[in-house]
């Protein structure tokens, strides 16, 4: 995801549209791409001039809105309309659950995340007014989509004018292969965990060497934990306002049943997520 | 530190550990040989289980200071087990149970193995306590009868309770010399157990109250044997069995019941009791050891299977890691494993010379040192600090040990777990949050700016306290900590209580641990250890009323100009500090009188771990000094130095004052610095006034009077005798 030229949103007429709507509009204008909203259903003049009245609300758009209106399941439309129009991002709303401030990502956005063939941006606080990114945190797996997805929260935290990114190195505790008993092998692990936590890092510097990082504080953080699972609370931790990962690899049943990595995030948002693919 | 380093340090402190050992194995006897007969089990079995553990655990074992022998908690479960699987047949049932104990043993090694050390986490803290204080009561209502000569009491735990008052009843209107004698030596052997700690003399203390009462049975025989006309009332059948040849015939383990339902539960209760009682010992132990070492626990768990294994072959009972002697080891200054060692060679140096004089100590005494120790596990103070912590975790406490007394530990324990989780569920009034978030990994860790920052999520109880814990043992003792619960809807009791002992072993370590994220939270009591909020009970701002003595501290305060307070509103940090509390634990510091640099105050610690812990009270006085003096420890010399002394540690003598030399014992590191320091003014500074047991830690003085609370007057001449010694130490230091 180098540049982002084309924006999807799905047009459901919920009442967190407007939000969602207002949202995806100032992503558009901020990187000067075109905005495709799709419906799945029936075309009515009921639902056009509540659109239309929408777009009356929101801000002017630099380039105007293409409207998509087509039947069938929202999941294949959706993802047809992604390929057909290639779409750079895919935007979609989390819903909250009652009464606790956890959102997780509805059943239909859940597959639309595991199957779109863009990047997909999972909102979950969408809000008319603006609210500035402040901090973006990036997952630094040492994984050979990490490299893009780093450049492409680079490409983010510019368009958006985010001053923080924070590249979280996450390295699974087995990598240690030290068991902590007593005090020596406690001292052998931290200082195999001091080792392991430079060579990561040099493996991001390695990554950030061609990336122009100026005018952005960039921090690296490792964290010894579960995969996909300690980014989360991590962001969620530092009040992060959007956290990039990587696309997940192909995900079975297995894996819905024992979740990891990216269902981890997918089950309790943290905060804003990016995937990038 | 080198090989070479090691060895010599090792060889260094053998003389100390040979001491301790020594001291341990006085206590090992009598409790070896009366838990294996409160077991039901012959009495030697309980001295093999302590020689072979001993060794053993020695050789590979994984922690430091621990002592390993038979324990209290196991008494219950093999008294049943003999009970069940002898079918009455009591040696047929030893012999099963023998079978049993070696089949825990390979058991305890395989946890050992898998590192399941951590197992004892699963368990509810008061579900535990509720289960320890139903081991107490089984070995109380049993042991109560024995103590009063009474060997035929039979029945369920609640029925020998009830029969206890009949029991003293028929005792007191006995016919029979041999059971009065034998009763009146039980009784006179508790209150040796009750009176023992209140005695604060050195040269008692220096043998375990135990040993006393063996002494003192010994020499009841012996008063009749020498001295008086008649003949050793009491009965053969009321004394101590010893086989004729101890070391020489082992009983055969009978594994014929090895499939049975019975057989295999007696495993489970086995295995579960020793593990229990192990890890908590294990993790008690540590916060002892003055070096503060970290024990590798499952190495040690495996070493207690393996020499449970070899125990059980030899007649044995279960090898566990016991809290009483393991204090007592670290209070003599035991500082490696040899001490167990040296405690085993003991024992077997006892049982070879002394057999024949073991064999006049009636069961009665052996008893009332079980009936003390039943008590202790199940005292009602337990029950009221469970109170204190919430009205559910006494809830908690009541079911486990009512199951636990009606039925059986493995039922009662179980039942524990289940209604500790109802609880949570109904305070929670929420099932889904430990249904839902049960599995998914809840804490986070990240070091960030030399701080250690752990923060947990959703829920926190015994449930997935692993993970927690995993995690925190990861942090070196000497960092920075920050554990934040504000993601976290619910932390249980279980987990505040061993968050707070992980700040304890921080504090001890030199690093800080916080907790934050708990301010909002609802909760059933102040108590620390409360479910849900953490917070250290400040004191109370009501006005109550002074007692007499607080007057008088007030009226002293004001004669001699300085302040004074009832309850400190900050802690006083300089006192972990000091040698003397290396090996016991600050409870309270009240009656705070002060000027700029000395403090005198009040001041409660504890000696000793669980069932021997020993609560003291004493006055003393700290004076803090803005230069640096040598670090030494200034005491009354006596024959308690001489053993000292012998046990590794050096006098430093005076040239030019012998007389000081005499009657003082001067210890320390730096002998130069320290000769120095000591000028004539010092010294006859200290030769015209009264003693008292003097500490220096380089920043600051600490004086101990007696290890007692001190009266009015005790306590103006404690703190006249203080400024006095700080006036001449600041004249040495500008004259130096």
């Amino acid at each position: 995801m180098q540049k982002i030229q084309k924006i999807l949103i799905g047009i459901a007429f919920s009442p967190n549209l407007k939000a969602n709507f207002f949202e995806a509009a100032r992503i558009a204008n901020m990187f000067n791409s075109e905005l495709v909203g799709v419906h799945v259903g029936d075309k009515s003049t009921e639902k056009e001039q509540a659109l239309a009245d929408l777009i009356h609300e929101t801000p002017k758009l630099t380039i105007p809105l293409k409207t998509i209106w087509q039947k069938g399941n929202p999941i294949d439309v959706l993802l047809e309309a992604t390929k057909e129009e290639s779409i750079d991002l895919l935007i979609l709303g989390a819903l909250k659950q009652e009464n606790i401030y956890k959102y997780y990502v509805g059943s239909i956005a859940r597959e639309l995340t595991r199957k779109a063939t863009c990047s997909v941006l999972l909102l979950i606080k969408p809000s008319v007014e603006r609210i500035a990114c402040k901090q973006i945190v990036v997952n630094g797996l040492k994984d050979q989509r990490t490299k893009e997805t780093i450049q492409a929260s680079f490409l983010i935290s510019k368009g958006l004018g985010c001053k923080r990114v924070t590249i979280v190195e996450e390295i699974s505790q087995s990598e240690i292969h030290v068991k902590v008993n007593d005090d020596a092998s406690l001292r052998k692990a931290t200082i195999r965990k001091e080792r392991l936590k430079m060579r990561e890092d040099s493996r991001v510097n390695k990554i950030l060497e061609e990336i122009d990082t100026k005018d952005i504080t960039v921090k690296k953080q490792s964290i010894f934990g579960k995969r996909g699972y300690s980014i989360g609370h991590y962001a969620k931790v530092k009040r992060a306002d959007l956290l990039v990962m990587n696309a997940p690899k192909k995900t079975g049943l297995l894996d819905r049943m024992f979740p990891h990595d990216l269902e981890y995030i997918l089950s309790e948002l943290p905060t804003d997520v990016l995937i990038v693919k | 530190m080198s090989k070479k380093g090691t060895v010599k340090t090792f060889v260094g402190q053998l003389p100390q550990n040979i001491f301790s050992g020594f001291v341990v194995s006085l206590v090992a006897l009598p409790l070896g040989l009366g838990l294996a007969l409160a077991s039901g089990a012959p009495p030697i079995s309980g001295v093999i289980a302590a020689i072979v553990g001993g060794i053993v655990c020695t050789i590979l074992g994984g922690s430091h200071v621990t002592i390993t022998g038979p324990g209290n908690g196991l008494v219950v479960v093999i008294l049943s087990a003999i009970t069940i699987l002898g079918n009455g047949n009591m040696y047929e049932g030893y012999l099963f149970t023998l079978a049993a104990v070696i089949i825990s043993g390979g058991l305890m090694f395989i946890l050992g193995i898998l590192r399941l050390g951590s197992l004892s986490n699963f368990f509810p803290s008061s579900a535990i306590q509720g289960m320890l204080a139903a081991i107490g009561i089984g070995i109380f209502a049993k042991q109560a009868h024995v103590m009063l000569g009474d060997l035929s009491a039979k029945g369920s735990i609640i029925e020998l309770l009830l029969s206890i008052p009949n029991d003293m009843f028929s005792y007191v209107q006995t016919n029979s010399t041999s059971v009065f004698y034998a009763g009146s030596i039980g009784i006179i052997s508790l209150l040796i157990m009750i009176f023992y700690s209140k005695i604060r003399n050195r040269y008692f203390q220096l043998v375990p109250a135990p040993m006393w009462i063996i002494v003192f049975s010994i020499g009841f025989y012996y008063y009749f044997d020498v001295f008086s006309s008649s003949k050793y009332p009491i009965d053969q059948e009321l004394l101590i069995n010893l086989p004729d040849k101890i070391f020489a015939k082992f009983p055969q383990p009978n594994f014929d019941k090895l499939f049975e339902l019975e057989f295999i539960s007696a495993v489970i209760a086995i295995t579960l009791i020793a593990s229990i009682e192990s890890l908590l010992s294990i993790k008690a132990v540590d916060k002892l050891d003055p070096m503060k070492r970290r024990s590798n626990i499952n190495k040690d768990i495996r070493a207690l299977g393996i020499a449970t294994v070899i125990s059980g072959f030899l007649g044995g009972l279960n090898v566990v890691t016991v809290i009483a002697r393991s204090s007592i080891n670290v209070n003599n200054k035991g500082s490696n494993r040899s001490a167990n060692l040296f405690h085993a060679i003991f024992l077997v140096l006892f049982v070879l010379l002394l057999a024949s004089e073991l064999r006049h100590i009636p069961l009665s005494a052996l008893a009332a040192i079980l009936v003390y120790t039943g008590y202790k596990l199940a005292s009602p103070e337990n029950i009221r600090k469970t109170f204190r912590i919430g009205s559910e975790q006494l809830i908690i406490f009541m079911v486990t040990l009512l199951v636990t007394i009606t039925t059986n530990l493995i039922t009662g324990i179980i039942v524990g777990i289940i209604a500790t989780f109802i609880i949570h569920v109904i305070i929670n009034k929420n099932f889904g949050m430990f249904a839902g978030n049960l599995f998914k990994p809840n804490v986070l860790m990240f070091k960030e700016d030399d701080t250690y920052y752990v923060s947990v999520k959703n829920f926190s109880s015994f449930l997935n306290y692993t993970k927690l814990k995993s995690k925190l043992d990861q942090i070196p003792e000497t960092e920075d900590v920050i554990i934040d619960f504000s993601m976290c809807d619910f932390v249980d009791h279980s987990v505040m209580e061993n968050v707070y002992s992980y700040s304890e072993s921080f504090k001890r370590k030199g690093g800080y641990f916080e907790v934050i994220g708990l301010d909002g939270y609802k909760s059933g009591s102040a108590h620390p250890f409360a479910l849900r909020k953490f917070a250290l009970s400040k004191p109370k701002d009501k006005k109550h009323s002074l007692t007499k003595r607080q007057k008088s501290l007030r009226s002293i305060s004001e004669e001699l100009q300085w302040s004074y307070q009832e309850i400190p509103q900050e802690e006083i940090t300089e006192l972990p500090e000091f040698g003397y509390f290396k090996t016991r634990q600050i409870k309270k510091v009240s009656n705070i009188l002060s000027n700029d640099h000395c403090s005198l105050f009040d001041i409660d610690f504890s000696e000793g771990e669980l069932i021997a812990k020993q609560n003291i009270k004493a006055t003393m006085i700290h004076i803090g000094l803005d230069k640096g003096i040598p670090e030494f420890t200034l005491d009354r010399e006596g024959i308690f130095e001489y053993i000292i002394h012998f046990a590794g540690f050096k006098d430093i003598d005076i040239d030019d004052h012998p007389d000081f030399s005499k009657r003082f014992y001067l210890s320390g590191k730096n002998e130069e610095k320290i000769r120095a320091f000591f000028t004539d003014e010092l010294i006859l500074f200290f030769e015209s006034n009264t003693y008292y047991h003097i500490e220096s830690n380089e920043k600051g003085l600490l004086i101990i009077g007696k290890e007692r609370l001190a009266g009015v007057k005790e306590i103006k001449s404690l703190a006249d005798f203080g400024i006095r010694l700080t006036q001449i130490i600041s004249n040495v230091r500008t004259t130096v």
